[in-house]
C-alpha cells in the first residue's frame, strides 16, 4: 500500500498559499478603488468641475495598473483547482463548478467590457454612459468576488448537496442553499468590504503623500474628504460582518473558532482573548499553560459565538476527544464524538461505497441496499477515514490564532483611524500634523496586512479540510511528482514577485508624476 | 430508464463548451498580432498604433480563455480533474503564457517599469507563438487521445483516493511530439496571424501598415491552409473513438468523425461554410484592396472550429479519448455534471445573449473610429 505523498501535498498548499495571496495583493485595491472612482466621477457629472475628472482620472489609472496584475494573477487559481486538485474537482466539481462558470459569464464580461468603456471612451461615449460604465466596472468586480466567494464559503460549510453513490461525488440538490448559505453571504460581505476599507486607507495614503510634499494638495483633499467618509462606513461594517463571521465560524467550524482563540479546554462563559502570547509546543493533551500572557473579556467568546455569555465553547481538546454535549443543526441534543470514533466512521462510510458498487456490480440488491443505508447513516464523517491519526484534525493553532488578532486589532485601529481623519477634515479644516500624515502613509502596509492573515484565519484555520468534514486536503490533491509541483511552484514565485515589483515601481513613478494637469 | 432531459442537457453543454471554445480560436488573433509587431511595425509609432489595437481587445480573448474553463469545469468536471491534473506541464505552460501577457500591455510603455519595453513586448511574443501552439495541440488530443486512466472506485482506496492518473512521465508534453496535433498548434499559429493581419487592415489607418500586411497575408495564410488541411483530411481518414450508446462502451469505429460529419448534416453545412467564409475573406483581401475581410474569416473560424468541436463530442463520440484504456475515455455522458446543476448552468446559459449584445453595444460606442496617428498622441490611455 502506498501511503500520501506528503511532500507533494505540502507543495502543492504551497504553491495554492502562493498564488492564492499573491492574487489577494492585489484584487482588494480593485474592489474598493473601483467604486471612490465611481463616487469621484458621480461627483465630476454632478457638478461639471473639471478638477473632479482630473481626480477620478488620476486614479483610474492606478486602478488600471493594479487591475492588469490582478487578472494575471488572477487565471492560475482557476486552472489550479483541476492541475493541482484533481480529486477535489471531480468530488466536487458538480457543486464548485458552477459559481466560477458563472462568474465568468456573468461578471467578468461586464468588467472587461466596461473597463474599456472607462479607459478609452472618454472621448466618445457620452458623459452618462460613461460614468455607468464606471459604475458597472464597480459592479462588475464585485460580482467577480460574489462567486469565488460562495464557492469558498460552500468549502467551509457544505449545504445544498448529497453524496451520489453512483458517480462517487457530491451533487448539488439546492442551488439557493449554496447560494445563500449564511457562511458564503457573511463570506462575501466581509471579503468585499475589506477591500473597501484597503483602498479607502489607500487613497488616504497616497494621498497624505501629497500633502507632506505639499503638491496636488486639491486632489489630495478631495480624495481624502471621499475615501475617509467611505472608509469610516464600510469599516464599521467590517467588523459587523467579521462578527458575523466569527458567529458561523462558531456553529460550523468549531475547530478553527479553537484555534482562533487558542482555546485548548473548553469552558461555559469563555472568554474572549484581545492580546495575547501563546506558549510555544503547546500540544493539546499536555498541561502547559496555553498563554504566556492575556487581556481578556470574560465571557465574550462565548457570547460571540453561542449569542449567550453562558454557552459552552468547545476547545481544541474537547474536539479531539469528544464527550461534550451539544446541539446540532436540527436543535436535538448530542454527546460529541471523539476524533477516533469519527475516523472510525469515516471508514465505515469509505468502506460502505466500496461495498456498494461491488454489490451492484454483483446485481445483489440486498447488499446494494444495506451498504447504501450505511453511507448514509456515516457521511457525514466520510473525510475522517483517510485520516489516521486523531490529532490531524487540528490546524495550526499559533498561525491561526496570531493572524486572527492581527485582523481584528487592526480592523478597530483603522475604524479609529477613520474618525481621526474625519475629525481633522471637518473640525480642524485639514490642519493635519506631519505626524498624522506620515501615520496615514504607514496604514497601507497595515491594511495588507489585516487582509492577508484574514484569509490565514479562514483557509489555514480550516485544515486539514478543503471541504470541512467531507474531504480532507491530503485525499484532494492531484497525482504529479512532487518535483514538478516544486518547479512550478518556483517559477510562480519568481514571475510574480518580478512582476510585484515592476507594478510597485510604475505605480510609486505614477503616483510621483500625479495628476498631469490641474492644480499644483 | 434513459433520461433524455438530461442527454439533452450534455449535448447542449457540449455545444456551449464549443461555441466558447471556437470564440476562442477566434480571438486568438490578439495572440498571433502580438507575434507580428515587429514584422509590421518599422517604426516606434507604427509598433504602438499596433499594440493599441490588439491591446483594446486582449481583455476579450483572456475572459474568454476563463470563462471557457469555468464552464470546462461546471458541466464536464471528469475532464477537469483528468486533463489539467494529468497533462499538468502543458497546461501550466499555456497558463504562464497568459500571465505575461495579461500585465504585459499596461506595463510596457510606462515609465519605471522594472523589466523594460522590450521585455514586455518578448512576453506579448511568447503569449502569442506558444499560447497558441500549445492549445491548438492540447484541442487535436480530443481526437488523437492521450495515456491516462480514470477509476472513481479509487476514492475508496484510503491511502491512494487519486481517481485521475496520467501514465507517462511526461504529463501532457508528449503530446507535442505527435505529429498530427502539432498539425492543428501550427494551424492554430497560421490562423492566429491571419486573422491578426485581417484585422489591422481592418482597424488600422495607417497605409504602410497596410501594404506590409497585405503583403504578409498570404506568408501566414498559406502555411494556414496547407496545415489545416492536411490535419481535416487526416483526421477524415482516421480511426476515431466511438461510443456505444446502450452500455457506454467505447471502440474504435473506422472513419468516426467523417461518419459523423456525414450523419449530422447540419454540422457538415456549418464546417463547410465556415471553410468558404474563411478561405473568401483571406481571398478578397488578397486580390483587392478590401478592409472587411476580417468579418468573413473570423465568422468562418467560428463556424468551422465549431463543428469540429461538435463532433469530437456529439453522435455517440469520446471526446476525451484514453489510449491507455479505451474504456477509460471521456464521453459527454460519464464525465458530465449531474442533472441539476446542468439545469442551473441552462438558466444562467440564458444571459449569453445579453452579455453578448452589451459587448457589442459597448464596442460599437467606443470603435467608431479606426486606430490613427492621431489617436495614439490624443488618447490618455495609450499602452
Ligand atoms: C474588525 C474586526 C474583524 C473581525 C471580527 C473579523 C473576523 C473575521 C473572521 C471570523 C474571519 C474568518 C471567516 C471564516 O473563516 O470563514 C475573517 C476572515 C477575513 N477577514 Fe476579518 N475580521 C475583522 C477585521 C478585518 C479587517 C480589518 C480586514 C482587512 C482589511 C479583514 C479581512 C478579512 C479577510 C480578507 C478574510 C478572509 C475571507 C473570509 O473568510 O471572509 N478582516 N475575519
Amino acid at each position: 500500500m502506498e501511503h500520501f505523498d506528503l511532500s507533494l501535498v505540502n507543495w502543492s498548499r504551497a504553491q495554492f498559499a502562493l498564488t492564492a495571496m499573491y492574487h489577494w495583493v492585489f484584487v482588494p485595491l480593485t474592489l474598493g478603488l473601483a467604486f471612490i472612482i465611481a463616487f469621484m466621477e458621480t461627483l465630476y457629472v454632478k457638478t461639471g468641475d473639471e478638477e473632479w475628472k482630473r481626480i477620478t482620472k488620476f486614479w483610474m489609472t492606478l486602478f488600471g495598473i493594479n487591475f492588469a496584475i490582478g487578472v494575471a494573477t488572477g487565471i492560475i487559481l482557476e486552472f489550479e483547482f483541476g492541475t493541482n486538485w484533481s480529486n477535489y474537482s471531480w468530488f466536487v466539481g458538480d457543486i464548485f463548478g458552477a459559481p466560477l462558470a458563472i462568474e465568468g459569464i456573468m461578471a467578468f464580461f461586464m468588467e472587461s467590457t466596461f473597463i474599456a468603456v472607462m479607459f478609452f471612451g472618454w472621448n466618445k461615449v457620452s458623459k452618462k454612459f460613461h460614468l455607468v460604465s464606471t459604475w458597472l466596472v464597480a459592479v462588475g468586480a464585485n460580482l467577480s468576488a460574489l462567486w469565488i466567494l460562495v464557492a469558498n464559503g460552500w468549502m467551509q460549510y457544505p449545504a445544498g448537496m448529497y453524496f451520489n453513490p453512483d458517480t462517487a461525488r457530491n451533487e448539488m440538490h439546492n442551488f439557493w442553499e449554496v447560494l445563500f448559505s449564511p457562511v458564503a453571504i457573511n463570506k462575501f460581505l466581509h471579503t468585499i468590504t475589506s477591500g473597501y476599507v484597503l483602498a479607502a486607507i489607500f487613497v488616504i495614503g497616497v494621498s497624505a503623500w501629497y500633502m507632506l510634499k505639499g503638491r496636488n494638495i486639491l486632489l489630495a483633499k478631495r480624495s481624502i474628504i471621499v475615501a475617509a467618509v467611505f472608509g469610516l462606513v464600510t469599516s464599521i461594517f467590517l467588523a459587523l460582518t467579521g462578527d458575523g463571521s466569527a458567529y458561523q465560524v462558531a456553529q460550523k467550524q468549531p475547530m478553527k473558532l479553537a484555534a482562533m482563540e487558542g482555546l485548548y479546554e473548553g469552558q461555559e462563559g469563555a472568554p474572549l482573548i484581545v492580546v495575547g502570547a501563546l506558549t510555544p509546543g503547546k500540544q493539546f493533551d499536555d498541561d502547559m499553560d496555553p498563554y504566556i500572557f492575556r487581556i481578556q473579556i470574560p465571557k465574550m467568546l462565548s457570547f460571540l459565538g453561542y449569542r449567550s455569555g453562558d454557552a459552552f465553547v468547545p476547545g481544541v481538546k474537547d474536539l479531539v476527544e469528544g464527550g461534550y454535549t451539544y446541539v446540532d443543526k436540527n436543535g436535538v441534543e448530542k454527546v460529541a464524538l471523539s476524533a477516533e470514533q469519527k475516523i472510525e466512521r469515516g471508514k465505515i462510510a469509505i468502506k460502505a461505497l466500496a461495498d456498494y458498487t461491488a454489490a451492484k456490480d454483483a446485481n445483489d440488491t440486498v447488499a446494494v441496499a444495506y451498504n447504501r443505508a450505511l453511507l448514509n447513516d456515516n457521511f457525514e464523517y466520510f473525510g475522517y477515514g483517510y485520516l489516521n491519526n486523531p490529532k490531524s484534525i487540528i490546524p495550526n493553532v499559533p498561525l491561526t490564532f496570531y493572524s486572527f488578532h492581527i485582523m481584528v486589532a487592526l480592523g478597530f485601529l483603522f475604524i479609529g483611524f477613520f474618525m481621526l481623519i474625519l475629525y481633522l477634515v471637518y473640525f480642524r479644516q485639514f490642519k493635519i500634523n506631519k505626524w498624522i500624515l506620515r501615520l496615514s502613509i504607514l496604514m497601507i502596509p497595515l491594511a495588507y496586512i489585516a487582509s492577508q492573515t484574514g484569509w490565514i484565519v479562514a483557509e489555514v484555520g480550516r485544515q486539514p479540510w478543503v471541504i470541512q468534514d467531507i474531504l480532507p486536503t491530503v485525499a484532494a490533491v492531484s497525482r504529479i511528482d512532487s518535483s514538478a509541483v516544486q518547479i512550478t511552484f518556483f517559477l510562480f514565485f519568481t514571475i510574480f514577485t518580478a512582476l510585484l515589483i515592476a507594478e510597485l515601481r510604475i505605480m510609486f513613478k505614477q503616483i510621483k508624476i500625479g495628476s498631469k494637469e490641474g492644480d499644483k | 430508464m434513459v433520461d433524455t432531459t438530461y442527454i439533452f442537457l450534455q449535448h447542449y453543454w457540449w455545444f456551449i463548451i464549443s461555441l466558447l471554445g471556437a470564440l476562442l480560436v477566434f480571438l486568438l488573433f490578439v495572440q498571433g498580432g502580438q507575434t507580428l509587431i515587429y514584422t509590421l511595425g518599422k517604426t516606434e509609432l507604427e509598433r504602438t498604433m499596433l499594440i493599441n489595437a490588439l491591446g483594446r481587445k486582449w481583455e476579450f480573448t483572456f475572459t474568454t480563455l476563463v470563462t471557457f474553463g469555468g464552464a470546462f469545469f461546471a458541466s464536464f468536471p471528469l475532464f477537469y480533474s483528468t486533463s489539467f491534473g494529468g497533462a499538468y506541464w502543458v497546461w501550466m505552460a499555456i497558463l504562464f503564457c497568459f500571465i505575461v501577457q495579461a500585465i504585459s500591455y499596461e506595463f510596457r510603455s510606462k515609465p519605471n517599469n522594472f523589466l523594460g519595453q522590450r521585455t514586455y513586448e518578448v512576453f506579448l511574443y511568447i503569449n502569442g507563438l506558444l499560447g497558441t501552439i500549445l492549445f491548438g495541440t492540447a484541442v487535436a488530443t480530443f481526437f488523437t487521445g492521450s495515456m491516462f486512466s480514470v477509476d472513481k472506485m479509487n476514492l475508496t482506496d484510503v491511502n491512494n483516493p487519486v481517481i485521475s492518473s496520467w501514465e507517462t512521465p511526461w504529463h501532457g508534453l508528449e503530446a507535442a511530439l505527435n505529429l498530427h496535433n502539432l498539425a492543428l498548434g501550427l494551424a492554430v499559429f497560421f490562423l492566429a496571424r491571419t486573422l491578426a493581419i485581417l484585422y489591422f487592415m481592418n482597424h488600422v489607418n495607417h497605409n504602410a501598415i497596410f501594404e506590409r500586411a497585405k503583403k504578409h497575408l498570404l506568408y501566414n495564410a498559406l502555411p494556414f491552409v496547407v496545415l489545416f488541411l492536411v490535419f481535416v483530411i487526416w483526421l477524415m481518414l482516421r480511426d476515431g473513438f466511438a461510443v456505444n450508446p446502450s452500455d457506454g462502451t467505447v471502440f474504435m469505429e473506422k472513419y468516426k468523425y467523417l461518419h459523423n460529419l456525414i450523419q449530422m448534416p447540419v454540422i457538415l453545412i456549418v464546417f463547410l461554410v465556415g471553410v468558404l467564409l474563411v478561405l473568401w475573406g483571406i481571398a478578397k483581401s488578397l486580390i483587392s484592396n478590401y478592409t472587411k475581410g476580417i468579418w468573413f474569416t473570423g465568422v468562418g473560424t467560428v463556424l468551422a472550429v465549431l463543428a469540429l468541436f461538435l463532433i469530437a463530442g456529439w453522435n455517440n463520440t469520446a471526446y476525451y479519448p484514453s489510449t491507455f484504456n479505451l474504456q477509460h475515455s471521456l464521453t459527454i455522458f460519464n464525465s458530465s455534471s449531474s442533472k441539476f446543476t446542468l439545469t442551473v448552468m441552462s438558466f444562467v446559459s440564458l444571459l449569453i445573449p445579453f452579455v453578448v449584445a452589451y459587448i457589442w453595444y459597448a464596442w460599437k460606442s467606443i470603435n467608431v473610429k479606426q486606430i490613427d496617428e492621431y489617436e495614439m498622441s490624443s488618447e490618455s490611455h495609450v499602452y
